[in-house]
């Protein structure tokens, strides 16, 4: 365990050092705007954010200040320090995250399931026809389709803008649409596979009864591969997307992680980032836990011994 | 196959929609149109389109910045609707002979914390903005004060920086030259008071609308980032007789589709930027708008590189392009064709006179013969043997349309054949026009204040924004005599000089393409909102009428 500790801090130091060198490396810095500035102004600016200091100088106090937890102001909202954006913009995704989260596993893991079970039938086909849908669909394309028929043309939701749990329903649709599709699409054949397996064949033999078979044997082990998708994709759609986020007008994290690109804002870009890596090693670590406690080849069986 | 995947998407869509209906079935009513009754709050909402930089008005560069605080905000003047500067904070000033001191008087205002508004915010907040330690990138439009240069760049002292409060309710300044603009920069943000007190006690004070401090029509009360911005109605404000809104809601939506939507279902009741494919629906409907932008669309040439180290090619290519063709079937939102630099509705020295129609144009549109011979006389006959040439544009689907259309009018009209087209990504497209390694860029210019010179002193040798790397002594030095000028009508005459010499044999370091337009979302309730050629929109005397 603390050797896997060890490995995620390393994890999050590559990344954070592979930022901070790829930011510095690309043409065009957070002070070069469309009207030039006279030097006089861009030397301040430089001094006020140390950009005049050697960039191995900028490296330790960058560093430092991820271990400190305090990734400075921003260089394009100067009111405002990278963390407050964070604190900001967080909550919200994270929200609008869970929900759409949650739609995915509740409807893909049951579609899925329910397509293995039906396996060929037309359950099935319309299931996986859905999710080949879902799948192909880019997000903005579905957020355009739903703004337009449910927003425009019916009324039934507001088109954009935050606040009320109103304004989650077509953003979480539009996000859920691809994670539910690809659950369904993962769950039903990771069931196909297990009920191929030679324990379910002796389970039916032993003459259990099919409820038993599925929900006290299949279930289980057909779900490794969904935990193993759903970790990460937490770690994703928890922190935000950028496209949804745009379309809706809603003001979560999701965008920081490209503008702050375009703006070239070095703060921003190190702060969202090793955000997002932190939360994606622990989303891993959490994955792996995960599995301990549903497949009983990976440590219930050592317990065993 | 087809139709196998029309039903399937049908099917989905049908799916969905009993999804979205069974959500929401207590509350499918939509709701009810707002009725007015005269007790209703009159409330405009805009979207502002971005979450403003900051609203400290010492740091803040762009239009949405302006725009979020002019209407909580106000500096010595205010800009009036017939574009001239009129009283603010000021209720009357002085101007010494010479046009290099002013004297403001200030009247009894206060700040929405309760404190008087006194010439002490102002010597303050000009000082504080010039500090090199706050790093404000617009500190060089206080350069006109006299000190202030050399105190924002290090080698002054703030002591010599010549703004002074005689006392609470007297402000005196001192210029380097006569600038006849001032009165305009005395409403631009950067010139702006700050709550000195308030700012002494929490240099942060600026970063939420908890305790943020207005001293303008209204008052902010709400800031959520990414989201809205409201404000309320002044009860304190000097002016409050003339302000009709109650409320104005600014949102944050970036996406123009998406802004179209909220504008079309009634979230919204003005908007900036028009998704351009659905440019000919809106003109049809009546809502979409526009007025005058004192702005030009350009391209640059880089006189350093052949074959555009030969002015004759320049001019040759700036001739040989169909204007008209480019604003009326590319841009479409009412762009004027430029045949000049400086653009129109920026006053010439006579009140009420333009710039633009007392200088003229300085060519004629599509004028392809002169172009063909120019180029013929370059060396290059009917563009034989022509060194290949690039145009670079920072991405974007609009520069691209346009440089499509030149591409195919250099080779239609001249017979210049090798032409690349390169987009790259904005920053990095700022550094290559920096760095002078293009050919031809697309460049964009809006002006500062209402005066010709924020077109032309930028064309000075070594200016930060001459990227054409073009250099006339003679020029350079015009431009410094314009500034000393004190005789109104002489100075004017001088700035009319600069732009002839841009367009002179041996010059063109520039080919003008449009003058610029503001197009915009109104409903037609909307009444009295005040948009300036400059960009900042003032809602002071906006009200709803329906």
């Amino acid at each position: 365990m603390v050797r896997r500790l060890i490995s995620m801090v390393l994890a999050v130091w590559v990344i954070a050092t592979i930022t901070f060198l790829l930011m510095h490396s690309v043409p065009g810095g957070p002070f070069s705007k469309d009207k030039a500035l006279p030097p006089a102004i861009i030397k301040n600016l430089e001094a006020r954010y140390h950009l005049d200091w050697p960039l191995w100088k900028q490296y330790v106090h960058q560093m430092y200040n991820i271990l400190r937890w305090d990734f400075g102001p921003s260089m394009k909202y100067e009111s405002r320090s990278v963390n407050q954006i964070i604190r900001d913009g967080f909550p919200i995704s994270a929200r609008l995250g869970a929900v759409a989260v949650a739609l995915s596993v509740l409807v893909g893991l049951p579609v899925g399931i329910i397509s293995a079970l039906r396996h060929n039938r037309w359950q099935d086909n319309i299931a996986m026809g859905f999710a080949t849908l879902g799948v192909a669909l880019p997000s903005y394309v579905v957020a355009a389709l739903f703004i337009y028929v449910f927003a425009l043309k019916l009324g039934w939701f507001p088109s954009s803008l935050w606040g009320t749990p109103k304004h989650y329903v077509l953003p979480a649709l539009a996000l859920a649409g691809f994670p539910m599709a690809f659950i369904a699409r993962l769950a039903r054949s990771s069931m196909l596979e297990v009920l191929q397996q030679d324990y379910i064949r002796t389970a039916r033999a032993k003459g259990l009864s099919e409820r038993v078979v599925i929900y006290r044997h299949a279930l289980k082990n057909s779900l490794i591969p969904v935990v193993t998708y759903i970790g990460p994709l937490i770690a994703n759609v928890f922190t935000g997307s950028f496209v949804i986020e745009r379309m809706f007008g809603i003001p979560g994290l999701g965008r920081h992680f490209i503008t702050s690109i375009y703006n070239r804002d070095y703060t921003t870009i190190m702060g969202t980032t090793v955000f997002y890596s932190v939360f994606l090693v622990i989303m891993i670590l959490v994955t792996d836990l995960t599995y301990a406690l549903i497949d009983p080849r990976i440590s219930i069986a050592d317990e065993r011994k | 196959m087809k139709a196998k995947k029309l039903v399937a998407i049908l099917l989905a869509l049908v799916m969905v929609a009993a999804l979205g209906a069974g959500c929401t079935k207590t509350q499918t009513t939509p709701p009810a149109q707002d009725q007015p009754t005269p007790k209703e709050p009159m409330v405009l909402r805009y979207n502002l389109g971005v979450e403003p930089e900051t609203l400290d008005t010492a740091k803040m560069t762009g239009i949405p910045e302006f725009n979020a605080v002019l209407p909580a905000l106000e500096g010595l003047t205010r800009i009036k609707a017939d574009g001239m500067p009129g009283p603010g904070m000021a209720y009357k000033w002085d101007i010494s002979e010479g046009g290099t001191k002013y004297v403001f008087y200030l009247r009894d205002a206060k700040w929405s914390n309760g404190d008087p508004v006194t010439a002490h915010d102002f010597e303050f907040a000009w000082k504080r903005a010039l500090d090199p330690e706050l790093a404000a990138d617009y500190a060089y439009m206080l350069y006109h004060v006299k000190g202030a240069e050399a105190y924002n760049s290090g080698e002054g002292s703030v002591d010599d920086v010549a703004v002074r409060a005689l006392d609470d309710k007297t402000l005196e300044v001192h210029l380097e030259t006569n600038a006849p603009f001032f009165l305009d920069l005395c409403s631009f943000p950067t010139y702006m008071p700050v709550p000195s007190k308030v700012v002494k006690a929490n240099p942060d004070w600026h970063a939420s609308a908890a305790t943020f401090v207005s001293n303008g029509p209204f008052k902010l009360t709400k800031w959520e980032h990414h989201s809205t911005l409201e404000y309320e109605k002044n009860p304190d404000y000097w002016d409050k007789d003339a302000v009709k809104l109650d409320k104005l809601v600014f949102y944050m939506v970036e996406e123009s589709s998406t802004e179209l939507t909220m504008f079309e279902t009634g979230q919204i009741d003005y908007a900036d930027n028009p998704p351009l494919p659905e440019i000919d629906r809106l003109k049809a409907q009546g809502v979409f708008k526009v007025s005058s932008l004192i702005g030009t669309y350009y391209y640059i040439f880089n006189t350093e590189k052949p074959p555009l180290n030969d002015w004759r090619v320049r001019k040759a290519l700036t001739l040989a392009i169909n204007r008209k063709d480019i604003t009326e079937k590319v841009t479409k939102a009412g762009q004027i064709p430029a045949l000049a630099w400086v653009p129109p509705d920026i006053t010439d020295a006579k009140p009420g006179a333009d710039f633009r129609e007392v200088g003229g144009d300085y060519f004629k549109d599509n004028d392809i013969a002169t172009a063909k011979a120019l180029l013929a006389e370059a060396g290059y006959p009917d563009g034989k043997g022509m060194p290949p040439i690039e145009i670079l544009y920072n991405t974007s689907e609009a520069h691209k349309a346009i440089a499509e259309v030149i591409q195919e009018m250099w080779k239609k009209n001249l017979g210049i054949e090798n032409i690349t087209l390169t987009n790259q990504e904005w920053k990095v497209y700022l550094a290559t026009r920096d760095a002078g390694t293009f050919m031809i860029a697309r460049a964009g210019w809006i002006g500062d204040y209402n005066d010709p010179m924020t077109f032309l002193d930028m064309w000075v040798t070594g200016g930060g924004n001459n990227n054409s790397r073009w250099s006339n002594k003679e020029y350079d030095a015009l431009v410094t005599k314009a500034r000393l000028e004190t005789d109104p009508v002489k100075r004017m005459e001088m700035l009319h000089q600069l732009e002839d010499m841009l367009f002179a044999d041996g010059a063109w370091p520039i080919m003008p393409i449009y003058y610029y337009v503001d197009s915009y979302l109104m409903k037609d309730y909307v009444k009295g909102v005040y948009i300036s050629p400059l960009g900042p929109i003032d809602f002071k005397h906006a009200w709803i009428d329906k």
